[in-house]
C-alpha cells in the first residue's frame, strides 16, 4: 500500500496541553474533566466563591465573533479561579486594521499568557494560534468545526440530569450542516455511549456524518432528549435555498409542546430564536435544561482552564491545599 | 512556441547511465554525445571529442519533462514567482519545457501582454517556456479573446484556468473559433453554482470538520458538458487537473467515441486524498480539492491505461503570509515543479503502483504530444532535452531552499526518493 504523507504534514505534537477539538479527547479525559467540574460546582455553593487555584496566571480571551455565553463564562471561570484576564475582541482592535490572526497571536503571545481562549469564524484558527504562541490554547468555537467546551458542558448537564449516559438517546434537530455544536456533540456522544439521531431539512443534514439521520420530525419521539440547534438567519438569505422559508422550517421542524412527549428533556446551545426552531412554551417549560446548560458552562470552563494548566484531576485535597495557599 | 534565454549550447558526453526512453523503445546502457546542444551520437561507446564528460554510473538518463500547467504569476505577482525563478524551479525538477497559464494580472488576453511575456522569456527563461492565452477577455466569461492574433504572437493554447467558462453558449463559440487557430482549449471544468464556497471535497472529512463541500459532481457535470460540446463542434480540448472518478469516466467515454480530448492529473491528486485535510494545513488546499480514495485509484488507472496522457504539476506559488492563515482564509494552490518526479517515484513507482516507463512517458512525451511540442527524446539529431536521475538518492523537501520564490509545497518535511542530478533543456545545461 502507498504510504500517504498525511502524518508528515501534521503539526508536531504540541508541547503544551490544549483543548482544540473533542476528537483529541479520550473517555478518561471526559470523565476527569466532568469530575473536576463537579468539584468546582460544589465550591461555588460556598459563601466565598473565589478559589486561589490559578492565581498569577494570565488567561487571554480572544474573540473574533460575537458571544454572550461563551465569552462571559470563560471570563468568569478564570476570575473564579483567581487568574488575571484580558479580553480582546476583533471589533476595535488591530484586526479592524487588517492585522492577520498570526500577527495578533504573536502580539498577545508577547505578554506570556498561560492560556489563550479563542473564538474565530474560520476552521483551524486555534491550531494556528497554538503553533505560533507558547500558550495553552482553548478552542471556544472555530467556524463550523468545533466547540469542545459546549460539548463538555452538554455532557455535564446530561450527566447531572440523567446520571449514567451510556445508552441515552438524543435527537439533534435543525441546521446540522452549519453547526460546530452538532459536530462536537457527535464526537462527545460517541465517547460516552450516547446514541444520536440527526433530524432536519435535507440540505442541512450532511450525508457523510457518522450518525443516523432523518428528515422526519416524528423521529424525535423515540429520544430521551431533544437537542435543538439554532436556525441561523444568515443561512436564510435569498438564494441560499437551504429551506424555502423560515415559516416552512418552523412548521415542519420547529419544536413545539405538541411534538414532545411529557417528560422529554429539551436542550439548546443558545442564542435561541424563539418561535423559529423552538416554541417559547418549550423553552420555558420545566423540562427545558437550557438555563442549566449555561450554569454548567461556568464550572466546565473552570475545569478546562484548570486541566490544561495543571494536567491532572482536581481532588478535594488539591483544592484544599490551594485554598490554604 | 517556446522561448528561452540565450545560453551556449552544451558540449557534453554522458557516460555510464542507463538510457531510458520509452517512446523510442530504448532501455540500455549507452553513451550520449551532445555537440552544441544537439544529440550527435547515442551508442555503446562514443568519443569524448574534448567535451566535458559526465560520469553517470548508476544514474538514469531520460527525456526531460514537459509540464503543461504552471503558474508563473508574472505579470502581477512577481513576489510569488517570476519567469526566472519559475523556470529555474522547472530546471531543478528536470523539466525542459513548461507552459504558463494566463490567469495573471493583467490576464494574458491581448497580443501586447503576450508579446511582453515572450520578450521577457527570451531574456530570463532558464528552460523553454510557452504561454497559454485566455479564452475570454479578462477571464470574465463574456467575450472571446482575439485568438487569431494571440496564436500568431505565440499562444500554445487557450485557457481560462482558475475560473471556468460558465456559459455553455460561449464555450461553444470558443470551440468553434479556436479550431480556426489550430489550438486546443485547456479547460478548467467546474460548475460554479455547485462548488461555490467549497474549500474541500464534499465527503466524510468535510462533514466531520465542518468545511463547506466542493463535490465531485461540480467537476464532472462541467467535464460532461464540455466534452459533449467538443464532440458536437469537433473541437480539441484538454481537461485540466482531473480529480473525480466520474470526470475520468466521462473522458474515457468521450475518447472512445472519437472526441479529440485529452486529460491531465497532478501529483497531489495521484498521491493524496481528502484525509490529508485533517491536518488543517493550508498547503493541502487546492482547486480542485483532494478527493476520496476511489477517485485517486481511478486517476491512477487512467494514468496507466493512457486515458490520462499527461502529468501536470499545476504549480501554483503563493506568498508565505497568504498561506500562513487558517485553512478557509488561505488561497487555493500548491507548488510542484521541484518535487513532481520524486513525489511520484516515491509514492507510485516505489510501491509498484506505476512503472517507471509509464511515469516518464506521462511526464514528457504525453504532454508534448497533446500540445504539439517537439517530443523530448534520446536520439541522434534531436535537441538535447535530457534529464539525469539518481533514483536512489533520498532527500527531505524544504531542507534546501526552493528555487521557486514560494515554498507552499504539500511535501514540506517529507523524505522522498529520487532526485534530479542534471537537466539539459533546449540544448543547454539548465541545472546540475
Amino acid at each position: 500500500m502507498i504510504r500517504l504523507v498525511t502524518d508528515d504534514l501534521r503539526p508536531p505534537t504540541p508541547r503544551k496541553r490544549h483543548l482544540l477539538s473533542v476528537a483529541d479527547l479520550t473517555r478518561d479525559d471526559v470523565d476527569r474533566l466532568l469530575g473536576t467540574a463537579r468539584t468546582f460546582a460544589a465550591s461555588l455553593e460556598r459563601h466565598v466563591k473565589k478559589l486561589p487555584t490559578l492565581k498569577g496566571h494570565l488567561v487571554v480571551n480572544l474573540f473574533y465573533e460575537s458571544s454572550t455565553r461563551t465569552s462571559s463564562s470563560f471570563e468568569l471561570a478564570a476570575k473564579r479561579l483567581s487568574a488575571d484576564t484580558l479580553t480582546v475582541k476583533s471589533a476595535g482592535s488591530s484586526v479592524d486594521k487588517g492585522e492577520s490572526l498570526k500577527d495578533t497571536a504573536l502580539t498577545l503571545g508577547a505578554y506570556d499568557p498561560d492560556v489563550i481562549v479563542i473564538r474565530h469564524p474560520q476552521i483551524g484558527s486555534p491550531q494556528l494560534v497554538a503553533q505560533v504562541t507558547d500558550a495553552h490554547v482553548v478552542n471556544a468555537g472555530d467556524g463550523k468545526h468545533q466547540h469542545p467546551t459546549q460539548a463538555l458542558l452538554d455532557l455535564y448537564t446530561l450527566r447531572e440530569e440523567l446520571g449514567e449516559l451510556e445508552g441515552v438517546h438524543v435527537a439533534i434537530v435543525g441546521d446540522v450542516l452549519h453547526s460546530r455544536v452538532a459536530r462536537s456533540l457527535l464526537q462527545a456522544f460517541a465517547l460516552v455511549g450516547v446514541r444520536a439521531t440527526l433530524v432536519g431539512p435535507p440540505a442541512l443534514l450532511p450525508r457523510e456524518l457518522p450518525a443516523e439521520a432523518t428528515t422526519d420530525i416524528e423521529a424525535i419521539r423515540d429520544a430521551d432528549v431533544v437537542y435543538v440547534l439554532r436556525m441561523q438567519n444568515e443561512r436564510m438569505e435569498p438564494g441560499a435555498n437551504f429551506v424555502p422559508s423560515l415559516r416552512e422550517y418552523t412548521a415542519r421542524w420547529g419544536i413545539t409542546p405538541e411534538r414532545l412527549r411529557p417528560g422529554q428533556k429539551v436542550m439548546h446551545p443558545g442564542p435561541m430564536n424563539r418561535g423559529v426552531e423552538i416554541d417559547p412554551r418549550v423553552a420555558d417549560s420545566p423540562d427545558s435544561l437550557i438555563t442549566r446548560q449555561v450554569r454548567s458552562g461556568l464550572v466546565v470552563r473552570m475545569a478546562v482552564l484548570y486541566d490544561v494548566l495543571t494536567g491532572g484531576p482536581v481532588g478535594v485535597q488539591a483544592l484544599a491545599a490551594a485554598e490554604v495557599a | 512556441m517556446l522561448w528561452q534565454k540565450d545560453l551556449p549550447g552544451a558540449n557534453v558526453v554522458i557516460r555510464g547511465a542507463r538510457v531510458l526512453d520509452p517512446a523510442e523503445g530504448i532501455d540500455a546502457r549507452l553513451e550520449v554525445r551532445i555537440d552544441d546542444g544537439t544529440i550527435a551520437e547515442v551508442a555503446e561507446r562514443v568519443d569524448a571529442n574534448e567535451h566535458r564528460v559526465v560520469e553517470a554510473e548508476g544514474l538514469v538518463l531520460a527525456p526531460a519533462f514537459v509540464d503543461p500547467h504552471v503558474h508563473l504569476r508574472t505579470p502581477g505577482r512577481e513576489d510569488e514567482e517570476t519567469l526566472a525563478s519559475g523556470t529555474a524551479a522547472a530546471a531543478a525538477g528536470g523539466y525542459c519545457a513548461i507552459l504558463a497559464m494566463p490567469n495573471t494580472d493583467p490576464v494574458v488576453d491581448s497580443a501586447a501582454t503576450l508579446g511582453a511575456l515572450v520578450d521577457a522569456a527570451r531574456r530570463e527563461a532558464e528552460v523553454p517556456v510557452g504561454f497559454l492565452a485566455a479564452i475570454t477577455r479578462g477571464q470574465r466569461g463574456e467575450e472571446l479573446t482575439e485568438m487569431g492574433e494571440l496564436a500568431d504572437t505565440g499562444a500554445v493554447a487557450f485557457s481560462d484556468d482558475g475560473v471556468p467558462v460558465a456559459s455553455a453558449g460561449l464555450m461553444r463559440r470558443a470551440l468553434q473559433y479556436a479550431s480556426s487557430t489550430d489550438r486546443a482549449l485547456a479547460l478548467h471544468c467546474e460548475e460554479p453554482t455547485l462548488s461555490r464556497g467549497g474549500h474541500v471535497h464534499e465527503g466524510r472529512v468535510a462533514a466531520e470538520l465542518g468545511f463547506a463541500g466542493y463535490p465531485s459532481v461540480a467537476e464532472s457535470v462541467a467535464v460532461e458538458r464540455d466534452l459533449a460540446l467538443a464532440g458536437y463542434e469537433r473541437g480539441r480540448v484538454h481537461v485540466l487537473h482531473l480529480s473525480a472518478a466520474a470526470s475520468v469516466e466521462a473522458l474515457r467515454r468521450a475518447r472512445e467515441a472519437g472526441v479529440a480530448a485529452s486529460g491531465e492529473a497532478t501529483p497531489h491528486h495521484l498521491v493524496l486524498t481528502d484525509d490529508a485535510v485533517r491536518s488543517l494545513d493550508p498547503n493541502v488546499k487546492m482547486n480542485p480539492p483532494l478527493r476520496a480514495e476511489q477517485d485517486r485509484l481511478t486517476l491512477l488507472d487512467a494514468l496507466r491505461d493512457g486515458t490520462i496522457e499527461a502529468i501536470a504539476t499545476d504549480h501554483a506559488p503563493h506568498a508565505a503570509h497568504e498561506k500562513d492563515v487558517p485553512f478557509e482564509a488561505a488561497p487555493f494552490g500548491v507548488t510542484g515543479l521541484e518535487t513532481a518526479l520524486a513525489a511520484l517515484y516515491t509514492h507510485l513507482v516505489g510501491p509498484g503502483l506505476l512503472s517507471l516507463e509509464t511515469l516518464l512517458e506521462r511526464m514528457s512525451a504525453g504532454p508534448a504530444r497533446i500540445f504539439g511540442l517537439e517530443r523530448p527524446r534520446v536520439a541522434a539529431g534531436a535537441c538535447a532535452n535530457l534529464v539525469l536521475l539518481d533514483l536512489e538518492r533520498e532527500w527531505t523537501v524544504g531542507e534546501q531552499p526552493f528555487r521557486s520564490r514560494s515554498g507552499n509545497s504539500w511535501l514540506l518535511g517529507s523524505t522522498l526518493t529520487g532526485a534530479v542530478q542534471m537537466t539539459l533543456a533546449g540544448g543547454k545545461v539548465a541545472f546540475e
